[in-house]
């Protein structure tokens, strides 16, 4: 058997044994828990610009984003913002908040492996890709607005 | 007012489903989606198609990941008009910083507190 056909058996093998996601549900409960989330979002905003009418829109919104990040760094210390993320998939990972999960929780994993070696340095597993890559292309976006 | 909240839950919700939609086709991990939808932000802020979409559904717009793209390169377009040459390296972060910090910061107190449970499911 040459090695093309064992790979072409292998692969067929891995997709028979590999859990199937139910397609149609997750998009809905992506759909409603990231629809949701991002209301949560405009309420804090309304909320903060009745507190301070003095507040701008723009400051409102970054302190909007902070209070999310929070929440999501706290609901997940505590273990519920995973529990979200089972069934809403997509819905829990593209929000902010699900950046504040993705650093937030390898940090709690590896505490183990120490303070600076475990959870400092794993805290960026995720957040680290997107923080360079976002940094790159904002650089790219600015070169290319400078020669304009 | 209400109305307000239905776009903002029908935008953000959508971006989420492209997000779901990629994850059933491709099999892509989730840090591959954060970069993607990063750069996608950004590209379309740089182009001033992400603008429209914010003034449309507020919240539902900028609490995606997109968001936080389109923030960067907002943050470098503006930091160029005063600073010129140096806003190409400053503007990004100094837009964005508020949200790493906050991350960052929120992560390393909360884990110092809280251990990780063994997962049951």
């Amino acid at each position: 058997m040459d090695s093309i056909e064992r790979n072409k058996k292998y692969n067929a093998y891995v997709d028979a044994k590999k859990p199937q996601t139910k397609n149609f549900p997750t998009l809905i409960y992506a759909y409603l828990v990231g629809g949701f989330i991002c209301m949560i979002g405009q309420g804090i905003q309304d909320t903060l610009l009745a507190i301070f009418p003095t507040m701008s829109t723009e400051s409102a919104g970054a302190w909007m984003l902070i209070v999310l990040i929070f929440l999501a760094s706290f609901l997940t210390a505590i273990g519920v913002y995973d529990r979200i993320g089972v069934f809403a998939g997509a819905g829990s990972i593209v929000p902010i908040t699900g950046f504040s999960n993705s650093i937030t929780s390898p940090a709690m994993e590896f505490k183990k492996e120490g303070i600076i070696f475990g959870l400092c340095v794993k805290m960026f597993t995720v957040a680290g890709p997107v923080i360079v890559n976002g940094l790159a292309i904002s650089v790219i976006v600015g070169i290319i607005y400078l020669f304009l | 007012m209400l109305l307000t909240y239905l776009k903002v839950f029908l935008v953000g919700g959508f971006i989420c489903m492209l997000g779901q939609i990629l994850i059933i086709k491709t099999n892509m991990t989730s840090s591959r989606i954060l970069v993607l939808f990063v750069c996608i932000g950004a590209v379309m802020e740089a182009f001033g198609l992400y603008d429209p979409i914010v003034n449309f559904a507020s919240a539902g717009a900028t609490v995606p990941i997109t968001g936080f793209g389109r923030s960067l390169a907002k943050g470098a377009i503006e930091s160029i008009k005063e600073k010129g040459l140096l806003g190409v390296l400053t503007g990004g972060l100094t837009a964005t910083a508020g949200g790493i910090t906050g991350a960052v910061i929120f992560a390393y107190i909360f884990s110092l507190i809280f251990s990780s449970k063994t997962k049951k499911y």
